[in-house]
């Protein structure tokens, strides 16, 4: 109580010096605590966004079926297996048959996958509905990227071509009956939708798909024979390895802001034993052990830690919460990384997240601190009350 | 207790290296001291005061010889048990008071009997004793920024007798004082020691200190000239 005491008198007594080094280490741990939240934002939000337009609960793929391969997508095909057609009748997947095509977009030529699927599924948070359109014209729907990349806009007609699974090629005219805004740009960049039936009997395959998609809360059967079952945590996995990737690169700035404050903490923690030789001396003199009064100084600057804690919470909290509330609007250059963020990220500041930073920054406060104190070790009494440094 | 063995050293000596070679700053030095003294170390600067008020204070050690500080072997001590040595039986004053800037007057005083673990009650009794001995118990909540000289040496005074030790070192304690805060600092811890029977130390080359003291101790190149004992003033 004593140390403590004297620790906390002898940070005030420091005074500017204290609020300086207080307020670069409030800054670096609200910097990590939002920076964090940036990445634990992006993370949830990509996820959310994938499970939502594309991954769902988890997927069943034919076994041909590779999305990796344009070349096998011609023989990716066929009935799915009784468990996911059970699932498929009452709702809770969806089939998704994928044809490679062209289409010629105001004259050019431009390969795309066509997809179809149920325009009355709620499986997937995809704008189907206006697929159910009657009418000879094929109705697509289309994401804006393609949109904007082809020239194209609700209403549009547009030349669709394709080979049948016979091998024979076909075309129709397809008429653009909706745009959609979308965070995922693999259900959007170079692919059409359009209703399943009609793309089954264009492409002469009834009742076949290529995958399917089970709901947001069903997790996709296991016994679908040789069609193989794809977890959503495997279907993410490359998500939350481009988002581990870029906290790789996050952390290396982390350690620099600990690093140039904890200068600054190990800078004070130097020039106070220095400047505070004869109090040393004088501590000893009235007793106080070597061990105690090391433990005093380190004490004095852990305390740097706790203010900074303190400060941060009380600047960085209202700060960090409208930041979460309001978000950080993303400029074009973010779709372009592979990130299914829409336009705007917000961050998410989990109490583990702060906790950890905390923890941290305290840990390694106290150790800065507990450093150049290691000299009192070696210091004689008579020396420190000469004011020398022994 | 008035009386009774103190301290004694034998043959004690002091040796500091200065690069190749070395200086001798106490020159086998065999005193003895009883309670109760109010003794003065005398002599020019660089004569072996201070080096040997340390030794006696267990804040350096003897390179030869001995000196026994009530019953412990100073040169055999550990620093924690030197710690403890100083913590409960030795009160010390320095030339430049070294008080805690950023404690109060009250607290300054108080910081020996923190360290001894006495309780919250016993140690503001204490405390406010020690200030109305040397007259400052109405700056009690004052900053030692806010003393003067004399008056810091006093609180130095207080928080030195304030756990009542057997002994008192005080090194040139009114060097940095003019006339008249030297002669009320001497005149106190001359007042304490008739009162308390606290054994009293000085290293000094005042005259006007000198003057007071009980017993002279001469000290010329690190050994002892005269060792005289009189009446003080």
């Amino acid at each position: 109580m004593t140390l403590l005491r004297l620790a906390w008198r002898n940070l005030l007594g420091a005074g500017t010096r204290t609020a300086l080094n207080v307020l670069v280490l409030s800054l670096t741990f609200v910097a990590i605590v939002a920076s964090l939240g940036l990445l634990e934002g992006m993370n949830q939000q990509t996820a959310r966004a994938m499970v939502e337009a594309e991954v769902g609960g988890g997927q069943l793929w034919h076994p041909r079926y590779d999305p990796f391969d344009p070349l096998a997508l011609a023989e990716a095909h066929g009935a799915p297996p009784p468990a996911a057609r059970r699932m498929i009748a009452d709702g809770s997947a969806a089939a998704i048959l994928v044809v490679p095509g062209t289409f010629y977009p105001n004259g050019r030529l431009r390969p795309l996958l066509l997809k179809g699927i149920d325009p009355g599924q709620r499986v997937l948070a995809l704008p189907t509905g206006p697929l159910a359109a009657d009418g000879d014209e094929i109705p697509i729907l289309i994401g804006q990227r393609t949109a904007r990349a082809c020239g194209l806009a609700v209403g549009d007609t547009v030349t669709l071509q394709w080979r049948d699974a016979a091998g024979t090629i076909d075309a129709r005219d397809a008429r653009v009956v909706e745009v959609m805004r979308t965070p995922v740009q693999s259900v959007d960049l170079n692919q059409a939708w359009l209703p399943l039936e009609r793309l089954r009997g264009l492409a002469a395959m009834p009742g076949e798909a290529t995958l399917v998609v089970a709901a947001r809360d069903v997790v996709p059967p296991d016994d679908a024979g040789a069609w193989r079952s794809r977890s959503q945590d495997e279907l993410l996995a490359d998500v939350r390895s481009l988002v581990r990737s870029k906290a790789v690169g996050a952390a290396i700035v982390y350690v620099l802001l600990l690093f140039l404050s904890m200068l600054a903490i190990f800078d004070t923690q130097v020039l106070s034993l220095f400047r505070r030789r004869k109090e040393i001396g004088t501590l000893m003199a009235l007793g106080m052990p070597r061990g105690t009064v090391a433990a005093l100084f380190t004490l004095e600057g852990a305390l740097h830690g706790v203010l900074a804690v303190v400060a941060g919470a009380l600047y960085g909290a209202p700060l960090l919460a409208r930041f979460a509330r309001v978000g950080w609007k993303l400029s074009v250059k973010a779709d372009s990384y592979g990130f299914a963020l829409g336009d705007t990220l917000y961050p998410v500041y989990s109490l583990r997240v702060v906790a950890l930073t905390l923890l941290g920054l305290l840990l390694v406060t106290t150790f800065v601190s507990f450093l150049p104190t290691r000299r009192i070790a070696s210091l004689q009494p008579t020396e420190a009350l000469r004011g020398r440094a022994g | 207790m008035t009386g009774d063995l103190l301290i004694e050293t034998h043959e004690l000596t002091k040796r500091y290296p200065m690069g190749a070679s070395e200086i001798v700053a106490l020159r086998q030095v065999t005193l003895r001291f009883d309670a109760g003294e109010f003794a003065g170390l005398v002599g020019p600067s660089g004569s072996g005061k201070t080096t040997l008020l340390n030794i006696l204070g267990s804040l350096d050690v003897p390179s030869e010889g001995s000196a026994t500080v009530l019953g412990e072997r100073i040169e055999t001590l550990t620093h924690r048990r030197a710690a403890e040595l100083r913590n409960r039986h030795i009160g010390f004053i320095f030339q430049t008071f070294n008080l805690l800037p950023v404690y109060t007057v009250f607290e300054n005083v108080e910081f020996p009997l923190l360290l001894l673990k006495v309780p919250a009650a016993e140690r503001r009794r204490a405390v406010m004793d020690a200030l109305e001995r040397v007259g400052l118990a109405d700056r009690a909540r004052s900053r030692p920024a806010q003393l003067s000289g004399g008056q810091c040496q006093r609180v130095a005074i207080s928080r030195a007798i304030v756990k009542r030790p057997s002994l008192v070192l005080a090194d040139e304690p009114t060097a940095n004082l003019d006339a008249e805060n030297s002669h009320n600092v001497i005149q106190t811890m001359g007042r304490l020691n008739h009162e308390l029977g606290t054994t009293f130390i000085f290293s000094t080359h005042d005259e006007k200190v000198i003057r007071y003291l009980r017993r002279t101790i001469s000290l010329v190149d690190g050994a002892v000239a005269r060792d005289e004992r009189g009446a003080a003033a």
